[in-house]
Order: C-alpha cells, then structure tokens, then sequence
C-alpha cells in the first residue's frame, strides 16, 4: 500500500512496517541536497516530530515522521551520498523503516491520486 | 518594508520567468532564486564557464560635482566612506563602506570615478537610504541621481572574458577594477572587471530597453548559464565576500568585518586625509588596538552545514560563548560546508577550534582563513 502525506512524504506500508521517504516534488522543490541526518533505530517518535533532517546547499529542512512508531532502520547510502534523494526520490532514496504504533492509523493518509491533486 | 506592498520588478523580470526561475521575494523585488539547472550546477557551471545575473535591483546612483571638479566629488564623499576616493583614478573603481557615528555600516558599495562624475552601486535594501544619506550630506556639492532607468547584469566566470570579447574585442585590455563605456550589440553600457564571486568577471549597466535584448544575446552563448540568487550567495560565501544584512550591518565595524583592506592609507591615522568620516575615532582606535571581535572564515569539520545565526562556543558543551555564524552553508566548488562569522579576541587565530550549536548539538569548526577558494581577478 501506497500512502502520501501533505509534508511531502511517501509511505510503502507492508504489514506494520512503513518504509518512509519525500516525494519526487518534495526533492525538486529542495534541490539538490548536500546533507542528511536520520534518526538512530530504536527511536520512538510521535507523528509530526521531527524525524529527519536534510540540507540543500541553501537552506535545511525537517522531514517529519508520518505515523506514531519506531524506527527499525535508517538508509545510510543517503547520508553517504545525499543526491540519491534528488535522483531516485521513490526508490534508492528511502529515509527509514518505521513499525507503525497502528497500522490503521494509515488509512487516513493520502492516496497517489489526492497527493497528486494536493500538489497539482 | 511594508510587507503588504507589490513586489518590483527589474527590466529582466519576463526573462527570468521565461527561462523557468524560481522566483522569490528579495529587497523587495521578485528574484530568480535558481533556474532549472538548480543552484549546485549554477554555482559550479560560473567557476568553471560564465554565470549570468541579473543584479537590476541595485542601486545605481551618480555624483555630479556641481563645480564640474570631480575632486570636489569625491572629497565631499570622502566625508561619509573611509575609502581613498580622491586618490582614484578615471575609470577605476574600488569597495567601499558607509559608515555611522558608531563606527557600525551603513551600507557597503562600489565607487567609481567616470571622469567627470561618481557612480556608485549599492545594495537594493538600502538604495533608498543610502540616497537620502547622499542628499543631506553631498547635496550642496553635487547632483545626484539614483537612475531608475538602468538595468545591472554580471557575467562572472572563466570565460567571461571571452563571451564579451566576441562583442567588444578591448575588453581584454581592462584590469580587474577597471571601468570602461562601450556599445554591445549597439546599446552604449557601463562596463566594470568586478564582480562579487571571487572569479574574474564583469558588471554591465545597460539602458532598461535594451536590457532583454541584450542580456538574451549573451546568454545565447553556449558558454553562459543565467544564475539566481541561490547560487549568488554560495559563490561568495566561498569568495569570503560580506553580504550586508548578514555579516555586516550598523552593529559591527569595519575593523571588526576584517575589512581594513578597505581603508586605503590615506584615510588611515598618519595618512593625508586621515579620518574625517562618520565614526572615525571608534574605527581608527580599533585599527590601532584591535577590536574585541572579529569576522573569520569556519570550517565545519563534519558534513553538516552550518548556517547564520548558530551560536559559537569554545568547548563542546556550549559552556563558554565563543561567537556567532553568520552566514554558512554548503560550499559546491570546495564540496564541503563553509560559513563566516563574528568570534572572541581570543579565538580568532587559524586552526582554532570551536563548536556551533547545530539542533541541540556542538559540531566541531575550524576557525579557517577567507576566502575558501583562490580567487582568479585578472590585477
């Protein structure tokens, strides 16, 4: 299952595990991006806290996590090499694994077809 | 500034748009912040080809001596720039600073001498008061005019030189800081070798109708890119170059911003026209006993950028303040993070290690010194 939130994140959600990432928009509207910071496994977060950060030669942003859980894994190819987000945003590009608190609870996310019309 | 009012627009504005900017507010104006080629492409395509930017928002400002003696100019403007104007000579420019009674910057510019008239260009924010400044202090010797009529374009880069040349062929003749007039494609422009991305480059007014026409001209050339204002700030980030409002502005002196280079010897304590600009006592003390802070360049040991506003301290707990950043970022050409900043007497020196406050954390920066790339001025 496929899910978008309006911070610009995707969520490929399989059983209670949502692998996370930002969309092809969200990376072109960053630009090209020079630095990231992810969150260690093992970190619990709350929806809406800051999960991630990354930087563009001109300014940083947050990337927030989407649903209640824990983070089992975070993708270290893109703190090593930061442009696979701008390169391959919906693939090589994925930030981190979260177990979802309530797999549920992803219902209520965007589908392809409102994100797409949210950022049309 | 009200935040309410239209933005403007400089004559290259439907040029912007049409070649894909991003356009943002900036001093009032609506800028291209980065084309599609984005702003790490644009950044290394001028170090390594030609950038083109549109720099209309500017002001553009010319002293005409009302005795018709340019000297009577540039010693009435003496009285409010700690710069060697008189000793500058036809057809040269140099950086300068508006100071205030407190030693603070009011603005800084460039000046030139046109024979018979100063022209000076300032930042866009402060065009507005830097005129008012003028009027009140030079009006009763000079005329002046911020020309509302003019755009202001920079090509900047490695092969600068040669794009201009294939329009004018004596261009190769000037030396950085030269000015020059000469007609491209027929329109008579002002041409200066300067620029403000530590690469050899030029800065060309040109009469606001013919502007497009021309500036579409030069960047049909395969060796330009248009650059935005994204890539305008990493360039001289690198250079080490001030960007007022953020690493100058009223608060810090031209001691303090390691811009002494500025103050020529004339204006110097000991020099022919020693003083005699606002806040000379404050400034020429500092230059004799230092000041107790200073501008330096820092090399954020880590990957992460460090930006403006990040706190400095001398030990990793964030015990003791050592300073602020106050302009940083990632650096294309060094392919590293670079940022400046305001320090402690005692942390000034090269290879001194501090730690900016970074989401709660101390990261690790190496005081280093300006610029972080060799600039390539043709002297």
């Amino acid at each position: 299952m496929l899910k978008f939130t309006d911070e610009h994140e995707w969520l490929k959600i399989e059983g209670d595990v949502a692998t996370v990432g930002i969309t092809a928009h969200a990376a072109e509207q960053l630009g090209d991006l020079v630095f990231v910071e992810l969150p260690e496994a093992g970190t619990s977060l709350d929806k809406g806290a800051t999960a991630a950060t990354v930087e563009s030669v001109k300014a940083a942003s947050d990337v927030y996590c989407p649903l209640d859980g824990e983070i089992i894994e975070s993708n270290q190819a893109i703190v090593d090499d930061p442009s696979l987000v701008n390169s391959d945003p919906q693939g090589a590009g994925w930030f981190f694994k979260l177990k979802l608190a309530d797999p549920s609870a992803a219902n209520a996310l965007l589908d392809e077809a409102a994100y797409k019309e949210l950022i049309a | 500034m009200d935040d309410h009012s239209p933005l403007k627009r400089t004559p290259l504005h439907a040029l912007h748009v049409s070649l894909g900017a991003r356009m943002v507010p900036f001093a009032g104006y609506d800028m291209p912040v980065q084309y599609p080629a984005g702003v790490m492409k644009e950044h290394l395509h001028t170090r390594g080809a030609a950038g083109l930017f549109d720099v209309s928002h500017m002001g553009q400002i010319i002293l005409r001596p009302k005795s018709g003696k340019i000297e009577d100019a540039a010693l009435a403007l003496e009285k409010l720039v700690p710069v060697d104007v008189l000793g500058l000579g036809e057809n040269r420019q140099r950086y300068g600073l508006f100071t205030n009674d407190q030693g603070g910057i009011l603005d800084d510019l460039m000046i030139a001498n046109r024979g018979d008239h100063l022209f000076l260009v300032v930042n866009a924010a402060c065009k507005d008061a830097d005129f008012a400044h003028l009027q009140d202090h030079l009006g009763a010797t000079c005329d002046l005019a911020l020309l509302d009529d003019r755009a202001l374009i920079a090509l900047q880069g490695p092969r600068a030189e040669c794009v201009l040349a294939e329009l004018w062929a004596d261009i190769a003749t000037m030396r950085f800081m030269d000015v020059a007039e000469a007609a491209l494609h027929d329109v008579p422009c002002i041409i200066s070798r300067s620029g403000y991305t530590g690469e050899d480059g030029f800065e060309i007014s040109i009469p606001a109708a013919s502007a497009e026409d021309v500036t579409r001209r030069i960047l049909e050339h395969p060796d330009v890119l248009p650059i935005g204002l994204g890539a305008r700030d990493s360039l001289r980030l690198e250079a080490g170059l001030c960007l007022y409002g953020n690493d100058i502005d009223t608060g810090t002196t031209p001691v303090e911003a390691a811009l002494e280079w500025a103050m020529q010897k004339a204006r110097r304590a000991g020099g022919a026209r020693e003083g005699g600009f606002p806040g000379a006592p404050i400034i020429l003390g500092q230059f004799a006993e230092g000041a107790g802070r200073r501008r330096v360049g820092l090399k954020p040991d880590g990957k992460a950028p460090v930006r403006g506003g990040a706190m400095l301290y001398a030990d990793a707990q964030g015990h003791t303040q050592a300073g602020v950043v106050t302009s940083g970022g990632f650096g294309p050409s060094v392919d590293h993070p670079v940022a400046m900043g305001y320090v402690a007497a005692p942390y000034i020196a090269n290879g001194t290690q501090l730690f900016a406050e970074v989401r709660g954390k101390y990261l690790p920066v190496t005081v280093s010194s300006l610029p972080f790339i060799t600039p390539t001025y043709k002297r």
